[in-house]
């Protein structure tokens, strides 16, 4: 079992024992730090808060630099809380969560924020066919089509999939393989794709299925 | 490229595979696994084109078997190649050599030579 932070540092790929290339992904897992521990007398439930990352102080609220200063570290950039189940060994605040909490082998699930794709139309938000080239059409390739009826029902029902906003939301891919685990330089090698671009920080977790 | 990526890559990268440009005459022994057995297979041809770095470089190698051009690409840091030689340096004037593709007979595979890397340089 085991939680960490990181930052997603980009692809490669690697060869397996079978002699297979294998694509991952290089995360930077590390230096994680509990910057609280929260208890079930102090706050109703048991959960270590993490941080990772550097920030400049100037650009951090006094209120949560003084969060941070309480568990002895410089501000970092992302907390994010995880359940104490998830750590074996019981750390205090301040303490810095071992990249080799992981080993080679273990599933995990990798949570993150994905690459946002802005206002974008049916066929890549919702995967439609999009509209025939020929047959006498005209601007019709990646027309979504019909979104309803007309005097029946004389409207568009609600969730009817259309163009908007897409990507820059939470997402997590659940049961990815960890492929290598360096301590000295804190990476986390991981089998598969991640959540968002490069340089985006992202949350590891031993995966729950 | 990334340092920590190529700090991780530098665990795979094979320094047993010498420099390889597009126009040299290159061979390569790749393993094939045939059932239960393993042996080795020679692949000789021109190297028409390079791809990527690290760990995860390729070469396109092109050849002429039985009269039909067969191109491989191979990722040269693979424990699936056994060995890279290089047997002719080629004085190639772009990085892909595709012109090849077109050519039939003696000139299919004519690349000039390179006299020597450091007279190159």
């Amino acid at each position: 079992m085991g939680a960490i932070l990181g930052k997603k540092i980009g692809m490669t790929r690697l060869y397996n024992d079978k002699r297979e290339a294998v694509p991952c992904t290089v995360i930077q897992a590390g230096p994680c730090y509990v910057t609280q521990v929260k208890s079930t007398a102090k706050d109703g439930y048991d959960a270590y808060q993490l941080g990772f990352g550097e920030r400049d102080e100037k650009k951090v609220s006094k209120p949560l630099a003084g969060h941070y200063k309480k568990a002895g570290k410089n501000p970092g950039y992302i907390l994010s809380e995880v359940s104490k189940s998830l750590i074996p060994e019981e750390l205090a605040a301040g303490a810095t969560v071992p990249v080799d909490i992981f080993k080679e082998g273990d599933k995990i699930d990798v949570l993150g924020v994905t690459k946002g794709k802005g206002f974008a139309g049916v066929v890549k938000r919702h995967n439609f066919g999009g509209g025939s080239r020929t047959h006498g059409q005209s601007d019709r390739l990646r027309a979504p089509g019909s979104v309803g009826g007309s005097s029946d029902p004389s409207r568009t029902f609600k969730g009817t999939r259309m163009a908007g906003r897409m990507g820059g939301e939470n997402k997590t891919v659940q049961n990815l393989v960890i492929v290598k685990v360096m301590p000295e330089s804190n990476i986390i090698v991981v089998k598969g794709a991640v959540p968002g671009p490069k340089n985006s920080y992202v949350k590891i977790v031993s995966t729950t299925k | 490229m990334d340092q920590l990526i190529q700090l991780v890559e530098a665990t795979q990268q094979r320094s047993d595979i010498p420099e390889v440009r597009p126009g040299d005459t290159v061979r390569i022994q790749l393993k094939v696994i045939e059932g239960e057995k393993e042996r080795l297979q020679a692949y000789e041809g021109v190297v028409i084109g390079d791809k990527g770095m690290g760990a995860s470089k390729t070469i396109t190698v092109r050849k002429i078997s039985h009269g039909v051009g067969v191109e491989r690409i191979i990722p040269i840091n693979s424990p699936n190649v056994e060995s890279v030689t290089v047997v002719r340096n080629g004085k190639a004037r772009r990085a892909k050599l595709f012109y090849l593709r077109k050519r039939t007979g003696k000139a299919a595979l004519k690349v000039k030579e390179r006299k020597s890397a450091s007279a190159q340089a």
